[in-house]
């Protein structure tokens, strides 16, 4: 593929826009014209959302199943995470231009997950008269991460999307968060946040000052089944910063949009911090990883009434298997193992 | 085993070839499914049949037959579905008595759809008591996964499973680059039998006793991609662990970046008197590691 091999070296906004649309057409025929509207609603003055599928992200569902959103200010527009597939992206991109003519000056991208970012490619040009593309944000560590994960991520879209990516539609950030970062959209300021490793390593929350709306992406799950790729002590500790945050409106990254800060993070620690028990003393009980897979189920009686989690097959077993991988390298002793790090 | 192919399967050489190298060849493994291949894979019908294997096949035991195992010789027991690519836990339980005139010699582990599928290679002697091993390997491919024994008579049996992949988010990489970096080379090496979960009781006199070795590693593939200079990292992993009670060797493997980061390894060991348990390890960049227990046999 000679033109492939030129979008990789030369990176240009033409040969981004020849690998976007020899991706899109491979999506979807012939159609790449009539792209679908996102479906988007006001989650607060300003600032829209996309809910995704509670599903995991597969072919069924386009790959439509990360919770975006944009919020719109005086000047430019900044989106929050792009969806699983650039057909997603292209879909989230139709609902920005149908709700502001203002051009896209950010695109944040919360973790290097593939159902949060691989619609980048749609941003990566903006048209009009002023079609300097966006600045793409994330975390400090999540091109390293996107980098060691990327080869997987084109061949679970290959093999379960019958999509093939070209070389130059992953888009990697052009500014990365140490800690945090306000961005001003004109008349209304961003705050981004990146956090030590939780879901993942490359955690990056984004909050709205003038309507207290928090974008907490997979930072929270709320009725999808919380999925742990990153550090469960970790976690659990950022959740109890974020609950110190005064939010009027929370946008988890799977499931729908709450006003019930922080009462809505209580199932989640509920799950969170029952697996951190469970496992511990699995391990503590010398049970093996594959014994401990098998026998730490969703709701023992310690840990009050189940919530009713939805994707539990797919995620409570990989849940296990990640947080025994993290704990088993604590310490022996309870007490010191029961003190995780505040970040 | 100095055969050397094309497709990672001489790996020894292959990998320490230079990281383009194995860029190139992980590469092609990872991406030349075409579609009807990918069709094939995700069904697992008839494991001789996959072209990876007849490969490796040819490379490690030329056309010496291989018998399908019965668990009277060696089982493998791994999860249906790979729940977290960088982690799936496999055991291998052997049943033939690890005695002087016949035994275990090798366990060869091959996960055919690996970018890497010599996967690991386990050598048991007759101090070893047992010839079992469990460990965590990565998949992310539908695959098969296979175990060969081969006896000290030169004997070949294989079982094989077959293993669906994760979903989504789930990537072999490891979850935490930079903790997994601070942590490198610290290890944990124990006894298992006290525990309450294993063997029931102490050991009695002439049995086998299990060890668990932890040991902090990335054990990084080098597939990642630096996003300025457009080369890919050097792969940094374990490439090969020794375990000797006494001096005298219990269990070695030889294994690369298809076992899990912080490489994990229980196994078996036949204690004789009071001595010395040792672990040495070393990684892809020559770095050495070191653990060892004392272990008192029950009166």
């Amino acid at each position: 593929m000679p033109g492939a091999l030129l979008a990789n070296r030369l990176r240009c906004r033409q040969c981004l826009l020849l690998a976007w649309v020899a991706a899109t057409s491979v999506a979807e025929g012939a159609s790449a014209n009539s792209a679908p509207v996102a479906a988007v609603t006001q989650a607060a003055p300003g600032v829209f959302v996309h809910i995704g599928a509670l599903e995991d992200w597969g072919a069924a569902n386009g790959g439509d199943v990360a919770n975006t959103g944009f919020v719109v200010g005086s000047r430019c527009v900044a989106v929050i995470d792009t969806g699983g597939t650039p057909a997603v992206g292209q879909a989230l991109r139709a609902a920005v231009e149908l709700a502001t003519p203002l051009p896209v000056c950010y695109v944040i991208n919360t973790h290097a997950h593939p159902d949060h970012l691989l619609g980048n490619v749609a941003f990566a040009i903006n048209p009009g008269s002023d079609p300097a593309p966006p600045q793409f944000i994330a975390s400090a560590r999540f091109s390293r991460t996107l980098a060691a994960r990327e080869p997987y991520y084109r061949n679970a879209l290959q093999r379960d999307f019958g999509i093939a990516l070209g070389p130059a539609a992953i888009i990697y950030p052009t500014l990365a968060v140490d800690s945090a970062l306000d961005i001003d959209l004109g008349d209304r300021v961003l705050t981004l946040q990146a956090w030590p490793t939780s879901h993942t390593d490359n955690d990056l929350s984004v909050y709205d000052r003038r309507t207290r709306t928090l974008f907490a992406s997979d930072l929270l799950f709320v009725q999808h089944l919380p999925v742990l790729d990153g550090s469960l002590r970790g976690w659990v500790s950022a959740m109890a910063v974020l609950k110190r945050l005064a939010v009027a409106t929370v946008i988890p990254g799977h499931g729908p949009v709450s006003q019930d800060w922080p009462a809505v993070m209580d199932a989640q620690g509920d799950y969170l911090n029952g697996l951190l028990q469970d496992t511990r003393a699995a391990i503590w009980n010398r049970l093996t990883i594959a014994q401990a897979i098998d026998r730490i189920g969703m709701a023992p009686a310690s840990r009050g009434p189940a919530t009713n989690w939805l994707l539990t097959d797919r995620f409570h077993r990989r849940n296990v298997t990640a947080a025994y991988a993290e704990l088993e390298w604590e310490e022996d002793e309870p007490a010191k193992a029961s003190e995780p790090p505040r970040p | 085993m100095n055969t050397s192919t094309p497709l990672a399967v001489g790996r020894r050489s292959g990998l320490r070839r230079s990281a383009a190298g194995c860029a190139a060849v992980c590469a092609v493994l990872l991406f030349a499914l075409g579609s009807a291949a990918r069709a094939e894979i995700q069904t697992g019908d008839n494991p001789e049949a996959s072209p990876i294997w007849q490969k490796v096949r040819a490379s490690l035991f030329q056309s010496r037959p291989i018998a399908i195992a019965t668990d009277e010789v060696v089982s493998l027991d791994v999860p249906v579905r790979a729940e977290d690519a960088a982690i799936v836990p496999i055991s291998i339980k052997t049943r033939l008595p690890q005695t002087a005139p016949r035994h275990i010699d090798k366990l060869y582990v091959v996960i055919d759809n690996n970018p890497s599928p010599i996967s690991a290679i386990f050598q048991f002697t007759p101090l070893s008591g047992r010839a079992d091993i469990e460990t965590r390997v990565r998949i992310d491919e539908y695959t098969h996964v296979r175990v060969i024994a081969e006896t000290s008579d030169g004997q070949l049996h294989m079982a094989t499973r077959f293993v669906k992949a994760a979903g989504g988010c789930s990537a072999p990489p490891g979850k935490d680059a930079q903790a997994a970096l601070a942590t490198l080379g610290r290890m944990k090496f124990r006894i298992e039998d006290e525990a309450p979960g294993a063997t029931a009781g102490q050991p009695a006199g002439g049995q086998p006793v299990l060890a668990q070795l932890m040991i902090s590693h990335p054990n990084n593939s080098g597939l990642a991609m630096d996003q300025v200079s457009r080369l890919f990292t050097p792969p940094h992993f374990v490439r090969q662990v020794r375990v000797t009670y006494g001096g005298q060797l219990v269990m070695s493997a030889d294994i690369d970046f298809s076992i899990s980061e912080n490489p994990n390894f229980r196994f078996y060991f036949l204690p004789r008197g009071d001595a010395e348990l040792k672990a040495e390890v070393v990684d892809s960049n020559d770095l050495r590691f070191e653990s060892s227990l004392k272990y008192r046999r029950p009166e």
